[in-house]
């Protein structure tokens, strides 16, 4: 069969045959998420039996092929489960029950872990069925909050603004929040990089000469052409340490986004190509 | 692909293997079947072969045509286009834009067609270059060309439209249609993919995209792609012998598959402007349900179709054509698009219709929008 997708003949059976299809009327816990707007949905409710376990659950999503069936394989997972085991299901258990999901898809399996949370959410409080932002919104065509994001990028070990948007929709819209998610992701990386450095051993390490030379290098071939093209310039001022200063100029200096392209342009390469320990900082003029 | 453009691209696979830019025997022979398919794409609109240029595809056409042009206007221009044009218009269109040119993009109303008073205005705001297609490509919807092209003459303004669809669905005359630049592709008339044309009037003001070489004439550089050109030559042919049955046998085809489709099925609606629209095809939203998983169901039948869905094209948002024109969310997500040809029968219409309801059923059953 013509495929757009390369999806595993487990998506393709739990898309053609989805298990536990519909709502339970008198149901202990549901979860709604997604909107029409955001071109899928997943109701998801379930039933718990004497015992504890999640005796029952049904869903029904509006959505495409890996949608349907990633909100089946849920369904098939929970049921049998205690909420204590129920609460530990992460979207890639249910990426992995159904042999992985392509990556820009995987949306389709964080959409299931979330409808499960608030499921049991509106189990444990009596709260709201729907989901509720907490916490600060970050993409609002899609309603993705920072605290989604981060869980998002732990779960999964995401370190690219490209994984975040197939793993939560955020930045896959309008676009503008790109930037936030890339703090989000550096911001994860910090902590992550932290927690190995104190296990491993250090990078080898420099003369402080080596690396003015790379810094130069870096400028030469990957920022100032960056820089030029919109008309701005920029010149190495002193380094000192991981600290380097430089200096704008032409359209770059006085420019209202040039905090940005400090950070987004400048410290992103020194980062890749020096030491990822750089800060950069413009000159006192 | 044609039968007919398959056999007339063979021998230069085989045989007639010869470059047409070299000066000995074999080039020479293989260049004067080159000039017989330049004819043959001109006849097809009405050109001079002079005016033809052989290009890749109908996105390197798009993409020489508005970088080729803006660059021969200078500094500081204007373009102006529409929010449904293909990605192949659109892109070079904002990517001008970023390099500090001016850029308009005319908005369109639910049926899909542009404002003539707001395309006036925009051609009021001094020399420009103007890209708007014959006929979309999501929904078939045709523009008034004629009309477009005759107000951007008059308007002083250079005049680029985009027929890759239109091209052997109805007829495209450059005598009639004052157009100076047109894009087409081959693998539309049932040529292959990966050859296209660009139509340039003569004297209108353009700079070769691709450059490095002589070849057509010095407005594309490149080794020509012989067999590709002659196999376009003969697909041109077949299509102005074909295009009546397009008008008649295909369009009633498609009424066919569309009349039966909204009565099989409830809650489905027509994006488009019924009675401007190519013949071949129908761009159609069933309520409630996604595209994409419409189109895996319709696969698992042997029957093909594309979406307007976000989840078709990997991008999250769904189609920008099926947007601009206002289409809600609950029938933007669901829009399928079916075209067809002269190489469907009867019976592949009614294969559709007939399982057409139960998929949607299927799917509608899923759905938490549909209250039951």
């Amino acid at each position: 069969m013509y495929q757009m997708w390369d999806y595993t003949d487990k998506v393709l059976d739990h898309f053609r045959n989805p298990r536990n299809v519909g709502v339970i009327p008198d149901a202990d816990g549901v979860g709604e998420v997604g909107s029409m707007a955001c071109g899928d949905a997943l109701k998801l409710t379930f039933k718990l039996g004497k015992d504890g376990r999640i005796a029952d659950a049904k869903f029904q999503t509006f959505g495409c092929a890996s949608a349907i069936a990633s909100s089946s394989a849920l369904t098939e997972i929970i049921k049998g489960m205690t909420l204590e085991q129920a609460e530990k299901v992460t979207n890639q258990h249910i990426a992995d029950y159904l042999g992985g999901l392509p990556e820009q898809k995987m949306h389709c399996s964080v959409m299931g872990r979330e409808a499960l949370e608030v499921a049991i959410a509106n189990y444990n409080t009596g709260d709201t069925t729907k989901k509720i932002l907490e916490g600060k919104v970050i993409c609002t065509c899609f309603g993705v909050t920072e605290e989604e994001i981060e869980r998002t990028i732990r779960d999964n070990n995401l370190t690219t603004v490209e994984q975040v948007t197939n793993y939560t929709k955020a930045g896959g819209g309008c676009g503008q929040c790109q930037p936030d998610i890339e703090r989000i992701v550096k911001k994860i990386q910090e902590e992550r990089k932290k927690a190995a450095a104190a296990t491993a051993q250090k990078p080898r390490a420099m003369t402080g000469m080596q690396k003015i030379k790379l810094i130069e290098e870096t400028i030469e071939r990957d920022i100032r052409p960056m820089l030029q093209r919109d008309g701005g310039d920029l010149e190495l001022i002193d380094v000192s340490g991981d600290k380097v200063i430089v200096s704008f100029r032409g359209m770059c200096a006085g420019c209202q986004a040039a905090h940005v392209t400090m950070k987004d342009v400048v410290e992103a390469k020194l980062h890749e190509f020096v030491s990822p320990e750089i800060v950069v900082e413009e000159a006192k003029s | 692909m044609a039968p007919e453009v398959i056999e007339a691209m063979m021998p230069f696979f085989k045989d007639l293997w010869g470059n047409p830019s070299s000066m000995h025997y074999f080039g020479g022979q293989v260049a004067k079947y080159i000039e017989a398919a330049r004819q043959e794409a001109a006849t097809l609109i009405g050109a001079d072969p002079s005016e033809i240029v052989f290009t890749s595809c109908g996105t390197e056409s798009d993409n020489a045509a508005i970088f080729g042009s803006a660059e021969a206007a200078g500094s500081g221009i204007r373009i102006i286009t529409t929010r449904v044009e293909h990605p192949a218009v659109l892109g070079p269109c904002r990517r001008l834009k970023e390099h500090g040119h001016e850029l308009i993009e005319l908005g369109v109303n639910t049926p899909g067609q542009i404002d003539f008073d707001e395309l006036k205005q925009a051609l009021a705001g001094g020399p420009a270059i103007i890209s708007i297609m014959w006929a979309n490509n999501e929904t078939g919807v045709i523009f008034p060309i004629e009309k477009i092209a005759a107000m951007v003459k008059e308007a002083g303004g250079v005049m680029h439209t985009d027929a890759v669809q239109a091209i052997g669905k109805v007829p495209v005359d450059v005598r009639k249609v004052p157009v100076d630049m047109l894009s087409f592709s081959g693998h539309k008339l049932h040529a292959p993919k990966g050859i296209g044309v660009l139509y340039i009037r003569k004297g209108t003001k353009i700079k070769p995209f691709l450059v490095g070489g002589h070849q057509e004439n010095g407005r594309r550089g490149g080794t020509e792609n012989v067999p590709y050109i002659v196999g376009l030559g003969t697909a041109c042919q077949l299509a102005a012998t074909n295009m009546k049955d397009e008008a008649t046998v295909v369009s009633k085809l498609r009424d066919r598959l569309e009349d039966g489709l909204l009565k099989s099925c409830p809650d489905v609606r027509v994006n488009g402007d019924r009675d401007h629209r190519l013949p071949n095809t129908t761009n159609i939203s069933f309520q409630y349900i996604e595209g994409e998983a419409i189109l895996y169901h319709l696969s698992d039948l042997g029957i093909c179709a594309s979406s307007g869905s976000a989840c078709t094209s990997g991008s999250l948002e769904p189609s920008h054509v099926i947007r601009a024109m206002g289409v809600p969310f609950t029938a933007a997500h669901g829009s399928t698009r079916f075209s067809l040809s002269r190489y469907n029968t009867q019976e592949d219409i009614d294969y559709v219709i007939q399982h057409m309801p139960a998929i949607v059923t299927k799917l509608r059953a899923l759905s938490p929008f549909v209250k039951t």
